[in-house]
């Protein structure tokens, strides 16, 4: 018989750069497909999402507020410790199903793309923003803001990819997010949370959900203080009532592919502001 | 008992950077193939530290032999590998090298100084954290070209030929480097005689990333050496940063080949002060334009175009601001303005004061204690200057403001523009609509407004008219190094 | 003497990116050790030693002076502080324990800190002060005028509390924190030494905002401007915040690179401060031992 006995680790949310249980107290199990029990992890409840949007908006400005250069550094340190991880989360992935391979191949994939929407910090203005020569003295530009914050139901396949390609294009230019994870992917999202809570990255910036969507996203979409919902992991049976609550504060809905990658994805959960001076002695 | 310590006076101290940070070896070889290779001219030189004229080590002095060498090694680098590595993996390499350069940049910073005599206060708070930037900025380019060049098919040059200054010469290197390897083109450097040492540690950086070999090849030495690269017949780009007079002979080199090419040359900027200006700011602003870098800059704010109405009282103040500018021990945290770059430099300096005093204009230096080795220059200011005189002309690159008055807009706007110059220009006043007036008429690359001596990875850099033609840093600066393909195919089409 | 009249002047203009970058590069300096242990005992000469609470008691105030007189009982060549600071309730109680030692009484008095009542009753507010036993008064500031625009009834209080000081010295206490940007500092800088302020000061200390480096080189560039125009020195006070040695170094080196070697003396310069003092006790033990101290090698008065 074996000596070691291993602690096995307790899955809880990540809110405001904490790791605090649902209030509810509420888990649901996570098991492999032949049964065998990997964790309890937290069934989020509704006031877990409220701290979790409260959290996002304070930490909102800030995060802003940095220089694109910045952002980028905090990002391509996601990736960094990520790599760092790789054979933790091979693990976790072969876990959920997949074989060796898929399982490395993914972790790699993943971390290029945090690699790449690094690099996209300090280009989206290049990119997306303009000097417009209007017919008159003036001198005008546009330039792209952050929409402000965003609950991001993330696709459950695959877990780790699916998760990056949202919350990367989301949070490089400001953004603040609070993801909302399925069963499925749980186990992979809280080990991303502690990813990112050893990174520079600032409380708040990214708050991490799992459990019932199905309950949570009604809540998410009729928030006043949420800017925009990225349904692209959306289960397919959302009523029509909890679209409507989305209109009451006209949010932004935005889906997308899981895998899918462009400065197209980072487009979405942005606002464009236009400036006009005039020129003149 | 009374207090019997003495009266505070403001007595820095000397606070010098420990130089134990860094390890020079006695004597470099060349760069090349990615190993270092005694030159095959047999040559070598000294580099010295200008602040105390000591020998900080021997670096070869390549010829063309060496240059050909060096450019073989970057075809072969080119044709064999790098041109089909996908931009990934370039992209990685450029990561690796701006975290190295970011762990390593307070030694690089301290070499930087003790090579070319700028204050450790620069190197360590500008020059290398904008060379890592420089660097991560373009790493982020290397996987995404298809977004900077939309709806173009485009591909690298090939093998570019490039040549620095001594002014920044690590930050000179990264605006040169980053962008020709985003792009996946192969480089032969040549760094200034006078600063050939933080290039080398560089490459030594370079094979700690595990860049392949021939990627980067540093070639070091003197004018000779340059012009063996120019002239180099496999060289498919070139890029210039230097005086205006070996720019030109570059460009008719490169014209009769059609060779791509990018030139930074000198400047002799207007840094424009109006009377609704933020007049203690605009002091800032035009101490920093032009005693930054002790005015080895070629965007140097090198003359000050101030409206005559409050001319007498900005010139009193600037005077007054200068008597606390510290010159002296480069290493010192606590000098602002540091030694000249060399003996030439210094020479050149003061034969064009001079003109100046003999000219007609007036003279007046900031009273400081040189020290007596080394080469230094007071930092220096000329009033009752003439548009004629060579001071108010000719680029001196160094901590000398030529002063000039005007009374309107317009008339500045002429006085700025009546150069052969056109690198960049400062303008200071509150109004917004002015700034914005001034900058479309002003004939610059760079226009800064309420500030000076910016740099930023994303913000493109260069010259009008005889400063120059390209750009480096931005969007703009990146497709200096791609050529596109279509054109080719076509040879050169009906357009 | 006549008192001064309002008269509109424009403002110099500020820009907030430059003048904040300027603070900070000053903040860079080094200074020389033997010139630290100079700059430490100057700091010390320059403190307003301050006790604002509603708790204060004249035992806490008295324990407060013997503090100032003697910042460290074991080393009679530790100077003295420039001032104790205290409400006008406990100005008697301050003067009998200080008279005769060289440190001064410096009253806050006028509605301090909202500066929110009748101006007769902050007049009279100063009077009794002084009469108490204040060598210096400290006045804020009226912001609800100055923010809405009333420049001349600004003017006016601050001349009225100047004539209501006698021969006391008046610091006039601009809240800069509340003041919205660099512009309105200078303006009110302009303005309190136009009405005759012997003294102008960042901030009472009683709101979040502290003072910062860049609101002092504001109010620095303000003073120089004023000496230009007027051949008046002007002193400066900065309080809110103060808590370390470093920072007391970094206004003493901006100071003197602004103003000039002239203003480094209490007659001109003051830190309005409580526990710096203890920080530049413990860094002068570092000076003297190599060691590093800590808050058991200080005493809490």
């Amino acid at each position: 018989m074996s000596g070691h006995l291993p602690v096995d680790k307790t899955f809880k949310l990540f809110i405001g750069g904490a790791f605090p249980r649902s209030e509810s107290g509420h888990t649901f199990q996570v098991r492999t497909d032949d049964g065998r029990l990997l964790a309890n992890a937290a069934k989020a409840s509704r006031k877990d999402l409220r701290e979790a949007v409260r959290a996002a908006r304070s930490a909102q400005a800030g995060w802003a507020g940095r220089t694109a250069y910045n952002r980028g550094q905090v990002l391509y340190r996601v990736a960094e410790m990520l790599d760092a991880r790789s054979d933790e989360f091979t693990a976790l992935l072969r876990d959920s199903g997949l074989s060796d391979e898929s399982a490395r191949a993914e972790v790699e994939q993943a971390v290029d793309r945090w690699v790449w929407y690094a690099g996209w910090a300090d280009k989206v203005d290049q990119v997306l923003g303009t000097v417009n020569p209007v017919a008159g003295p003036f001198f005008n530009f546009t330039f792209p803001e952050p929409t402000g914050v965003v609950v991001q139901a993330v696709p459950d396949h695959p877990p780790l990819l699916g998760l990056t390609s949202r919350l990367a294009p989301a949070v490089v230019t400001g953004n603040t997010s609070v993801v909302l994870a399925g069963e499925a992917a749980a186990l992979v999202a809280m080990s991303l949370a502690e990813v990112l809570a050893t990174s520079d990255v600032p409380g708040g910036v990214v708050n991490i959900l799992t459990g019932d969507r199905v309950g949570l996203l009604p809540w998410a979409l009729g928030h006043l203080d949420v800017n925009a919902v990225d349904l692209s992991g959306a289960p397919d049976d959302l009523s029509d009532e909890a679209f409507a609550d989305a209109a009451e504060n006209v949010k932004r809905l935005v889906h997308g592919d899981a895998t899918a990658a462009s400065p197209s994805v980072i487009a979405q959960f942005l606002e464009m502001k236009t400036v006009w001076h005039p020129i003149g002695r | 008992m009374a207090d019997q310590t003495p009266d505070f006076d403001l007595d820095y101290a000397p606070a010098p950077e420990s130089t134990a940070v860094v390890h020079l070896a006695d004597e470099y070889g060349l760069f090349i193939g990615g190993e270092f290779v005694a030159p095959r001219s047999g040559r070598t030189f000294d580099t010295i530290n200008p602040a105390t004229e000591e020998r900080l080590a021997t670096v070869s002095e390549g010829n063309a032999d060496d240059v050909d060498l060096a450019v073989a090694s970057a075809r072969e680098a080119f044709e064999e590998h790098w041109r089909d590595t996908p931009g990934t993996v370039r992209a990685r390499y450029l990561y690796r090298i701006a975290r190295q350069l970011q762990e390593r940049s307070r030694e690089f910073a301290v070499l930087e100084t003790m090579d070319g005599g700028k204050p450790i206060r620069e190197s360590r708070d500008v020059d290398l954290p904008l060379v890592a930037a420089h660097f991560f900025h373009h790493a982020g380019w290397a996987d995404k070209l298809e977004y900077a060049f939309p709806n173009r098919n485009v591909a690298p040059h090939g093998v570019v030929g490039q040549i620095v200054p001594w002014n920044f010469p690590m930050l000179m290197a990264a605006w040169k480097l980053a962008p020709a390897l985003a792009c996946g083109n192969t480089v032969v450097l040549k760094p200034a005689e006078t600063t050939p040492l933080t290039a080398l540690l560089m490459a030594e950086v370079l094979q700690d990333v595990g860049l392949p070999p021939g990627v980067v090849n540093i070639v070091t030495g003197a004018g000779d050496t340059g012009a063996a690269l120019v002239e180099h017949p496999d060289v498919d780009k070139l890029a210039f940063t230097g005086s205006t007079g070996v720019g030109k002979q570059i460009q008719r080199s490169a014209a009769v080949r059609r060779l791509p090419l990018t030139l930074e040359l000198g400047g002799k900027a207007a840094n424009v002060v109006f009377e609704d200006a933020a007049i203690d700011q605009a002091i800032e602003g035009v101490i920093n334009g032009i005693f930054f870098n002790q005015g080895h800059v070629c965007c140097a704010g090198s003359r000050l175009l101030v409206q005559e109405s409050i001319a007498e009282g900005l010139i009193e103040r600037l005077k007054e601001r200068m008597t606390r500018l510290r010159v002296g021990d480069p290493l010192d945290k606590n000098t602002d303005v540091g030694a000249i770059n060399s003996a030439e430099q210094l020479a050149r300096i003061t034969a064009l004061v001079e003109s100046g005093v003999e000219e007609g204009a007036v003279l007046h230096q900031a009273p400081c204690d040189l020290p007596g080795r080394g080469f230094w220059f007071a930092p220096s200011v000329f009033t009752g200057v003439q548009q004629s005189q060579r001071i108010a002309r000719e680029e001196i690159f160094g901590p000398v403001l030529a002063v000039q008055t005007f009374r309107t807009p317009d008339e500045a706007v002429e006085k700025a523009n009546n150069s052969p110059y056109g690198l960049s220009a400062g303008i200071w006043t509150e109004k917004g609509s002015k700034i914005l007036w001034m900058a479309e008429r002003l004939r610059a690359g760079v226009v800064w407004a309420n500030t000076f001596n910016k740099f930023d990875a994303t913000s493109p850099f260069g010259g009008y008219k005889e400063s120059g033609f390209g750009r480096e840093g931005g969007l703009q600066g990146l497709g200096a190094y791609v050529r596109d393909v279509e054109a080719l195919e076509v040879g050169g089409g009906s357009l | 003497m006549k008192a001064p009249t309002y008269a509109p002047v424009p403002t110099t203009s500020v820009d907030e990116v430059v003048l904040e970058a300027r603070a900070a590069e000053l903040g860079s300096r080094s200074i020389k050790t033997s010139s630290k242990r100079a700059a430490l005992h100057l700091a010390i000469r320059c403190i307003d030693l301050t006790t604002l609470e509603g708790a204060d008691t004249p035992g806490k105030v008295a324990s407060l002076c013997r503090k100032a007189v003697r910042p460290d009982a074991t080393n009679p060549a530790i100077p003295h502080v420039a001032a104790v600071c205290v409400y006008p309730e406990m100005v008697a109680h301050a003067a009998a324990a200080v008279t005769g030692t060289g440190v001064a009484v410096a009253s806050v008095a006028g509605a301090f800190p909202s500066g929110l009542s009748d101006l007769d009753v902050r007049t009279d507010d100063i009077r009794s002060a002084v009469a108490e036993g204040a060598d210096e008064i400290d006045i804020v500031l009226n912001r609800s005028a100055f923010l809405s625009g009333d420049l001349a009834t600004v003017h006016d209080e601050v001349a009225a509390s100047k004539d209501a000081c006698g021969d006391a010295h008046l610091k006039v206490i601009l809240e800069a924190g509340e003041l919205g940007g660099y512009e309105p500092v200078r303006r009110a800088s302009m303005l309190a030494m136009a009405a005759g302020a012997d003294f102008i000061k960042t901030s009472t200390g009683k709101i979040p905002k502290a003072a910062t480096p860049a609101m002092a080189l504001c109010m620095a560039e303000a003073i120089r401007e004023h000496a230009h125009q007027t051949g008046r020195a002007v002193g400066f006070k900065v309080a809110g915040g103060i808590r370390t040695a470093k920072q007391a170094w970094h206004y003493l080196v901006l100071m003197g690179e602004t103003l000039g070697t002239d203003w480094l003396t209490p007659d001109l310069f003051r830190l309005g401060a409580s526990s710096l003092l203890n920080d530049i006790l413990l860094q002068l033990g570092k000076l003297d031992s190599g060691r590093y101290g800590g808050p058991d090698y200080v005493t809490v008065d």
